[in-house]
């Protein structure tokens, strides 16, 4: 297999000026922002894919006097630490973004919720924080942000679960309708962000929405910052082009020996070789926030579909039933097809449960929990019985 | 009954972080901190401090992983169990603290210095494997590199 | 209004309504198990979920307004398939030993589970693999968290009804659970024994603690005299257990099921109720002379009553710094109690340790309220057991008596008699008007100047009422009272009665008189009412309430015959030192948690 590498990019961690950035956008029409971001098809980072500009506007219209802006760093995906390194090397950056998306809506506070595994970052983000502030004075703005911090749970990273958790309460996510940008954390018109997006947005606001757009493909725009892991020897964190297929990543990051990639974390899809070539990485063909987990023939899928249904099981909220249940059904299931306990057949009742998980379960985490086991499971049964 | 002992350091809790609903986290959060677990008695006088019932304290403090209710060491060992660290030798970490330490997954050191637990994905997984103690990260484990950390640990 | 389509028919309803709403508009039912019209909106459980045309997922029925143009299918394929996994989900989780359970036949879960013919479990039996134990500690609330389906509707109840929070849910995941403070039993938290999350739960996980063994086996033992007394509230509610529609009185035909039971005297709380009355007036009265006359400034005004357990039991957890203002009585109940073994055993000539005292109660919380060590002022257990109207209905069958068609039967005596301001004692806002004819006849000579008697302000089911009577012309002993604006409010379901205090407390209500009844309605909504329960129940059983006063042939308190000669014979006045011996009591402050 001959080495290629797929373009590398450099916006997110490009160190610029963000003063200069502000000093554009406090004169700037609110709805000149939006429609800027507009312009760039940005899709949000996080995974979902929702158009930012779009969001934006939605809060943009809401008449209320106080709204929101959140930046999600409750990055809590198995094989995604890209936010981590964001605010790590340029949180001035992600500040910057939240300062333009307040601007775009009109809001004057903005909170970044920090995932607990994160705590060792707040002395760094604090530092950078009263330098943001100082710039904020110094354009006459008000916006404020302050940083909260979650405790350990994964399904804070879904977005009205967060509100609940930044009110003070277990991360249950909510019923939708009402979606955040008419009533978010404290029933208030909320934008919510995820890391990277901000510091898109920023990078969009500094060279254009058209230089935006001249990477990537039609349905995904742009650059993306992936977490890499797994059996490859080049671990680590990349911005690359978005739209490549799976194979020319693999070509470029694989060991030799990649017989499968998870792409999406434990909530994204399992890519097995024979597909290598077919799939695109990106919203035209799986979508990512960013985690590309490469297993090599030495990798036993049962382990690792096994391992992402422990995390489901145990980090699932609990309040409805196909999300609490199921994930310990497919559990126990797939340990007892193992065992042979239960017969092959039960696999297929098995991916039908999956199905009803993914139709009727309350939130994006019960929704997304048929992905990896559908895929693994229908790429590598003998795998998961024998 | 139910005589009030003044909880000082709730009190001053609740004073830096207000007394409103939201302030809930941060005040469990600080009292993780000085304590490493959230005691029967910090509970109660945290519902006292904020007006809500002791039963929504202990409902919310048990859905975060990192607030334990439970009885905890100085120093708080969570191991990374997820698919990366998992597949890069997690379980020989594991195996190499608990001989060290002579404590079980789960379990606190009779002298309260250290609890080994486990963790969902810890966000290190292309240095896999990983685990923090109390706030720390630490990554590229082998069982020599975590031998000498805790060495470092047990002198403190 | 908003136009859509439910199973290809159009609709119109206005905006806001949810789709189960609108399907229910157009007589499609579809299934639910979280979903409770006194709660708010889970959207937890997915058994109502409903598949809408162009949607990724299917939608929560309870929990998604209609939007214009929606297309909703109630009953399609993938509909059916997700209904029927998800009960069946449900019932991997929970133990469904149903031919044991306390709720076979009466559970929510098991209509389901029949309604869509569900067999064989195809997944794990989840249940067995979590070490489940049965909280039996309290005397009131029997918790089975094998039963549990985690729909929280006991948790909501908890929380938006009863402002209570005992009960929480805790941990995530495969963990998740409903619990108490730290998992304690039941018995040892701020829990008001209401029950209302008894009324609610659609399982069998919540249930009263049921003593039908204990009273067969008194009722069949031929050496004690058994007595029953049977709450207000319990004559417009126990028809619905037995085939009839809520709102049916069926007070004739209680007491004649009561007698063909084989209780030996069948009596009427509504006796004690009356007693109360003169008990908590005079108290009433008495601390407003001691405030206006002798200015006495630790007189404890707003005096409450006492006649709810729940409540009691809520300030004491909650606002024990308001104790020196909750009446000193007993409920009608323990009165009651208190007297059988006294009173009725002096003039019926027995032996009080051979009498058993049952009561027939709307109420879980009274479970409680019998075995409080004060409740013993007869040398005995006041109350030997209660039982829930739900579980007289449950006597009745067992015993094989045809409630249809019963001839009615009247009170034995004595304490059989009572007013029609006894029975109103099981609405909310009863006591107080029952209070008030009286109080007020009392302190003026005259009839309180509403029409029938009727004090229709302090009705209704507002959450807070408040309502003044202006008193003038007095007797001359009562002269002190001449102008004064006599204040009082009303709170029923503790939620309000929370609202109620801490207006008391910041000074923003300012009243003489309080009255509390810790269930939504009153004892009529009480924890041991029939299942179902909701607002429309709760309407009909209060109409039931006020027209059973109406048929009285005595609407005022002090005016029944029975009451004038127990003072005449037994207890002297209100107050009185015998009175204090049996019918008033003392307060505990108690945890917070």
């Amino acid at each position: 297999m001959s080495s290629q590498h797929v373009k590398r990019v450099d916006l997110i961690f490009e160190k610029i000026e963000c003063r200069d950035v502000l000093k554009k956008i406090v004169d700037m029409e609110p709805d000149a922002i939006s429609q800027e971001i507009l312009d760039s098809d940005l899709k949000g980072r996080g995974g979902a894919g929702f158009p930012t500009g779009l969001k934006w506007r939605f809060a943009a219209k809401e008449k209320e006097s106080i709204k929101y802006i959140i930046c999600n760093a409750d990055e809590g995906e198995p094989g995604t630490f890209k936010d981590r390194e964001i605010l790590d090397q340029v949180p001035g950056k992600v500040f910057c973004g939240m300062a333009i998306a307040g601007k775009a809506i009109g809001a004057k506070m903005g909170y970044v919720y920090l995932r607990g595994e994160y705590k060792f970052l707040i002395p760094k983000l604090n530092k950078e924080l009263i330098e943001f502030h100082k710039t904020m004075d110094e354009f006459n703005q008000n916006f404020r942000i302050q940083i909260r911090l979650g405790s350990g749970a994964y399904i804070c990273g879904e977005e009205s679960a967060l509100f609940e958790s930044m009110e003070g309460k277990r991360g249950e996510p909510r019923n939708k309708p009402p979606y955040p940008t008419t009533s978010g954390l404290f029933g208030k018109p909320t934008v919510i962000n995820n890391v990277e997006t901000l510091v898109h947005t920023v990078m969009i606001m500094n060279y254009g929405a058209a230089h935006f757009r001249e990477l990537g493909t039609k349905d995904s725009r742009g650059s993306k910052v992936f977490s890499i892991s797994g059996d490859t020897p080049k671990a680590g964190i990349y911005e690359l082009e978005l739209g490549m297929t799976v194979d020319e990543f693999v070509n470029d990051f694989g060991d030799g020996d990649t017989k499968a990639v998870q792409v999406g974390g434990a909530s994204g899809f399992c890519v097995p070789r024979k597909k290598f070539d077919e799939t695109i990485i990106g919203f035209e063909g799986v979508p990512t926030g960013g985690s590309m987990k490469l297993f090599n023939s030495s990798r036993s899928m049962y382990n690792v579909l096994h391992n992402y249904l422990d995390f489901f099981t145990e980090e699932s909220c609990g309040q409805c039933t196909p999300c609490r249940v199921g994930c310990q059904q497919l559990l126990k299931g797939v340990e007892a097809v193992k065992q042979g306990e239960k017969n092959s057949k039960y696999l297929d009742e098995l991916v039908k449960l999956a199905k009803t998980m993914k139709r009727a379960s309350k939130c994006g985490l019960g929704q997304s929990v048929g992905n990896a086991f559908g895929s693994i499971v229908e790429n590598f049964k003998e795998e998961i019985i024998y | 009954m139910d005589t009030i002992i003044e909880n000082e350091l709730v009190r001053e809790l609740a004073n830096t972080h207000g007394r409103s609903r939201e302030s809930l986290m941060p005040i469990l959060q600080d009292l993780v901190v000085h304590n490493r677990f959230l005691s029967k008695q910090d509970m109660i006088d945290v519902a006292r401090e904020l007006d809500i019932s002791a039963a929504d304290v202990y409902g919310t403090a048990t859905f975060y992983s990192f607030l334990d209710t439970e009885v905890r060491g100085k120093y708080v060992i969570r191991i990374c169990k997820t698919i990366s660290c998992a597949m890069k030798g997690k379980n020989e970490i594991l195996g190499t603290i608990e001989e060290i330490l002579k404590v079980k997954l789960g379990e606190t050191t009779p002298d309260r210095k250290f609890s080994l637990l486990e963790a969902n994905c810890i966000g290190w997984c292309h240095k896999a494997p990983a685990m923090l103690i109390n706030d720390t990260p630490y990554t590229e484990l082998t069982p020599r590199k975590v031998t000498e950390i805790l060495r470092e640990y047990i002198k403190n | 209004m908003v136009s859509l389509s439910v199973n290809g028919m159009l609709v119109k309803v206005p905006e806001g309504t949810t789709i189960l709403d609108a399907a229910k508009k157009m007589n499609f039912r579809i299934p639910t198990l979280c979903q409770h019209d006194d709660l708010c909106v889970a959207g937890n459980c997915r058994v109502c979920v409903v598949e809408q045309l162009g949607a990724k997922s299917l939608v929560a029925a309870c929990a998604v307004p209609v939007s214009e143009g929606m297309q909703i299918l109630t009953n399609s394929l993938k509909v059916r398939s997700a209904r029927k996994h998800i009960i069946e989900l449900l019932l991997s989780e929970h133990n469904a030993d149903c031919t044991k359970c306390y709720k076979n036949g009466m559970c929510e879960l098991q209509n389901l589970s029949n309604e869509f013919a569900v067999g064989d479990h195809i997944f794990i039996d989840l249940n067995t693999i979590k070490e489940y134990t049965i909280d039996r500690f309290s005397p009131s609330i029997q918790k089975d968290d094998s039963k549990c389906i985690r729909c929280q509707r006991c948790v909501r109840t908890c929380e938006q009804l009863q402002g209570v929070n005992a009960l929480t849910v805790a941990f995530k995941g495969d963990q998740q659970r409903i619990t108490t403070f730290e998992d304690l039993s039941m018995a040892e938290v701020i829990c008001t024994n209401c029950g209302q999350c008894i009324n609610r739960c659609p399982t069998g996980a919540l249930v009263e603690r049921t003593y039908l063994d204990e009273v067969w086996d008194a009722i069949l033992d031929p050496t004690k005299h058994v007595v029953v007394q049977t709450a207000p509230a319990v004559r417009v509610g126990l028809g619905e257990e037995l085939g009839f529609e809520p709102g049916k009185r069926v007070t004739g035909q209680m007491v004649a099921a009561l007698k063909r039971l084989g209780f030996d005297s069948v009596l009427d709380t509504d006796f004690t109720a009356d007693l109360t009355i003169m008990e908590e007036g005079t108290e009433l009265l008495t601390r407003l002379k001691r405030a206006l006359v002798d200015k006495d400034s630790d007189v404890a005004l707003p005096m409450t009553t006492s006649c709810s357990p729940g409540w009691v039991k809520f300030i004491e957890h909650t606002f024990p710094e308001y104790l020196p203002n909750v009446s000193s009585c007993k409920s009608p109940q323990q009165m009651f109690g208190a007297l059988a073994k006294t009173y009725y055993a002096d003039v019926r000539k027995l032996d009080p340790k051979d009498i058993v005292s049952v009561s027939i109660m709307p109420c879980t919380a009274k479970k409680y309220e019998a075995n409080r060590p004060e409740m013993r002022s007869s040398g005995y257990k006041d109350v030997d057991y209660v039982l829930t109207t739900r579980e007289l209905a449950r006597m009745i069958k067992q015993a094989g008596v045809d409630f249809n068609m019963l001839k009615e039967d009247k009170y034995d005596s004595i304490m059989g008699a009572s007013s029609g301001a006894g029975v109103i004692f099981g609405a909310t806002g009863g006591v107080m008007e029952a209070a008030l004819r009286t109080a007020y006849e009392i302190v003026t000579g005259r009839e309180v100047p509403f029409e029938n008697l009727n004090i229709t302000p302090v009705r209704g089911m507002e959450g807070v009422r408040q309502a003044s009577v202006l008193i003038e012309d007095c007797k001359e002993e009562w002269s002190f009272l001449n102008g004064v604006e006599l204040k009082c409010a009303v709170a029923h379901g503790l939620v309000n009665a929370r609202e109620l205090m801490d207006g008391v407390k910041s000074g923003e209500i300012n009243v003489h008189f309080i009255e509390v009844m810790a269930c939504p309605g009153g004892c009529l909504g009480g924890g041991g009412q029939p299942i179902p329960t909701n607002e429309e129940i709760r309407r009909k059983r209060t109409e039931a309430i006020y027209a059973e006063d109406m048929s009285m042939e005595v609407r005022k308190s002090h005016e029944n015959p029975e009451i004038i000669s127990i003072y005449k014979e037994f207890l002297g006045e209100p107050l009185g030192h015998k009175s204090h011996e049996l019918l008033h009591t003392h307060y505990t402050e108690r945890v917070r948690y």
